[in-house]
């Protein structure tokens, strides 16, 4: 079996600083991580991959700094890592992202064995869409199944795979055919250590690396920015309410008293709406 | 695995160039349309959030808003149809099959597309649940247009293209993005963002149905069965009138317990900012913001939260916002109506007691959770 999971390096979001002037996020320096969402699809295809045999391939598009991220995926036991990067992929969107991912994933399969399964986490840290996996699913004419919080069943002879999908309102118990797309839920399973021998492998092995014409892109203006159809016309700092807020001033109450008098003054309802719900419960 | 077949609309080129004027193909692409998602019988009220978000775009470009209503034959499709009226649609397009009882994305994504090529919206939003992330990934790649994911503001510009606004990553900025070139116009919005409409009582108007055009066999993906939520392990959290929460400010788990003794003597929902799930003191169901629950609530009080934009987002449609914290300059007080500088792990407990003497005299010996 061979099982290919999407990985993303992602700015580790606990140490991100905003520059206290210009608002902007000050990248530089910012430590990268394996975007936390990812590591959940990770670990699910580590143990398919224990339980029926086979190989799992990362992947990721990122720059070169991103076979990091690769690195820290083969530490886990992944048995091969894929880079893609290029100046081409610069400034993507979803729909350009799932583009070149979809046709690296196909080049993976021409180059490695075609998949049985594609991994994603159900979305990035970052950019946060979880429209990735299913865009790459819809590209790559595989099934999907998002959001899945267990695998319950694979049965690789019939190609078929059961799974139990979160949905709003309860979980749905899904059968479908192989190959096909799983994006993984959060706090489903816990990523593994890695094992000295995984250590040592991944610092001996070579990342795959491939440039947008190496995983056979034929179409660059798909790909980046060009092949982007939304833009990022305006980026902005919320605006202060008009209004500022009412600083409630404690210097002859105590401050509990001086806050709560300071809400009923300003929302006499409230008083009563409290009591009511109070007495509920 | 093949590709999608439509071709791309632009031709290669500059993108400045390229991001000007609309192709002439889609210039046919008019007016705004609100997928109405239901399961299970139930339509989920974001749609009548969008519902409302919808029809003020539609009034903006002077067009019509429609509904756009996919499920199983029978009652229950039939009546989100009917209702969708009720709240704001001018006409509805309605797609039913018994194919359609449960959601699958392969005959959703079908519907959905067919529809869409069919009768050609120049905007067309979607919750941001479960099923709408799903759904709109797959629609969105199928037409190869843009989609703006989990947007808190959506507006037209002056030349009539949509505006739709999120927050970006880590900093506390907002950002604005177009689709330029293609159509439809996609976009998600998290449930509780919008305001719910006021639900006005009106005869059901034009109605579009389209075929399906699959039977069974076409559809790969099968539903084994389906495993309702029991409704005590839903927190209410987003529906809640009075919700307290706290933040990193209040320095430890077992100081979070004053914010869980505040919120039971009012009687209110808790809540907490990202950095208190991922540090494992509050269950993530419990997370108010961009990642977590958007809320509503006539009061909300935050202790010890900075007042990020990710947060600032999930509680900017409360009636009354009170920010307690030891920064004079925290970011939250530049949207709270009342803001109080002090020590939260010192006022809340004294909170506690004073709303549990004002509100319910005779329950003072009720032990708070
Ligand atoms: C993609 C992405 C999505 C995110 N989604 C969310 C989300 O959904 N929800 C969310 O909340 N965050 C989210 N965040 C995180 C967000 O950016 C902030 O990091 C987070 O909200 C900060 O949490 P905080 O206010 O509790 O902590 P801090 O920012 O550390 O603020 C603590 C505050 O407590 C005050 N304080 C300290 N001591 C006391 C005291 N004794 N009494 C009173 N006040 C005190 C401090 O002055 C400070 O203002 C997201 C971030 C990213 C990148």
């Amino acid at each position: 079996m061979h099982i290919v999971v999407c990985i993303k390096q992602v700015p580790d979001s606990a140490q991100i600083r905003v520059h206290p002037v210009t608002n902007t996020i000050m990248r530089q320096g910012v430590p990268t991580i394996i975007n936390p969402y990812d590591l959940f699809a990770l670990e699910a295809a580590l143990a398919l991959r224990d339980q029926h045999g086979g190989e799992v391939t990362v992947l990721t598009m990122g720059p070169p700094s991103a076979a990091d991220s690769l690195r820290k995926a083969l530490t886990f036991g992944a048995d091969r890592a894929v880079l893609l990067t290029d100046r081409f992929f610069a400034g993507a969107d979803t729909l350009a992202t799932t583009y070149a991912l979809a046709t690296a994933i196909r080049k993976i399969g021409e180059t490695f064995g075609a998949p049985d399964l594609v991994f994603t986490g159900k979305q990035t840290i970052d950019g946060d869409t979880a429209q990735v996996g299913p865009g790459v699913a819809k590209r790559l004419g595989l099934l999907q199944l998002t959001y899945v919080a267990k695998i319950s069943a694979l049965d690789l002879d019939n190609k078929t795979i059961e799974a139990e999908r979160r949905s709003e309102g309860g979980v749905q118990i899904l059968q479908t055919r192989l190959p096909c797309l799983i994006t993984m839920l959060e706090a489903t399973n816990e990523i593994r250590r890695g094992g000295m021998a995984d250590a040592l492998r991944a610092a001996r092995a070579e990342v795959v690396t491939w440039s947008a014409k190496d995983a056979g892109v034929e179409d660059i203006t798909k790909c980046g920015l060009r092949g982007s159809p939304t833009i990022v016309k305006r980026v902005f700092a919320p605006q202060a309410r008009a209004e500022k807020a009412t600083m409630v001033d404690f210097s002859d109450t105590p401050p509990a008293d001086a806050l709560i008098a300071e809400l009923f003054k300003r929302q006499p309802k409230l008083e009563t709406e409290l009591a009511t719900l109070a007495r509920g419960y | 695995m093949s590709e999608p077949t439509k071709a791309p609309a632009a031709s290669a080129g500059s993108r400045a160039a390229t991001k000007k004027e609309l192709p002439e193909h889609f210039k046919s692409y008019k007016h705004v349309w609100v997928f109405i998602e239901q399961e299970r019988g139930q339509v989920h009220p974001v749609s009548w959030e969008l519902m409302g978000a919808g029809r003020k775009l539609a009034d903006k470009l002077n067009v019509e808003l429609a509904a756009v209503v996919i499920g199983p034959e029978g009652e229950s499709t039939a009546q989100a149809a009917a209702e969708a009226f009720c709240y704001g649609a001018d006409l509805a397009y309605m797609v039913a099959d018994p194919l359609l009882t449960d959601y699958r994305n392969e005959a959703y994504t079908k519907a959905l597309t067919d529809v869409v090529n069919t009768y050609q919206p120049e905007i067309l939003l979607l919750g941001a649940t479960t099923l709408g992330r799903d759904l709109a990934g797959s629609v969105a790649t199928t037409l190869l247009t843009g989609l703006t994911a989990d947007c808190t503001e959506l507006d037209v510009d002056t030349d009539g293209s949509l505006a739709a606004t999120r927050p970006t990553f880590g900093g506390s900025l907002l950002c604005t993005i177009y689709t330029l070139n293609y159509r439809p116009q996609m976009a998600t919005v998290r449930p509780r963002v919008m305001p719910m409409p006021e639900r006005v009582e009106h005869p059901v108007g034009r109605i579009i149905t389209h075929p399906l055009g699959l039977v069974e066999d076409d559809i790969v993906t099968k539903v084994l069965s389906f495993l309702p939520d029991r409704d005590s392990a839903k927190s209410n959290l987003a529906f809640a009138d009075v919700v307290v929460a706290g933040g990193l400010g209040l320095g430890s788990p077992e100081n979070f317990q004053l914010v869980r003794q505040l919120a039971s003597v009012l009687g209110a929902e808790y809540g907490c900012s990202r950095p208190l799930v991922q540090k494992g003191w509050v269950t993530s169901d419990r997370q108010i913001g961009q990642t977590g629950k958007t809320i509503r609530p006539k009061l909300y009080i935050a202790a010890g939260i900075s007042g990020a934009i990710q947060h600032r987002v999930g509680v900017e449609g409360s009636d009354l916002i009170v920010a307690i914290n030891t920064d004079k300059n925290a970011p939250i007080f530049e949207f709270a109506h009342v803001g109080i500088v002090t020590d939260a792990i010192r006022l809340l407990p004294a909170l506690t007691e004073a709303f549990r003497a004002r509100l319910s005299p005779h329950s003072r010996d009720r032990i708070a959770s």
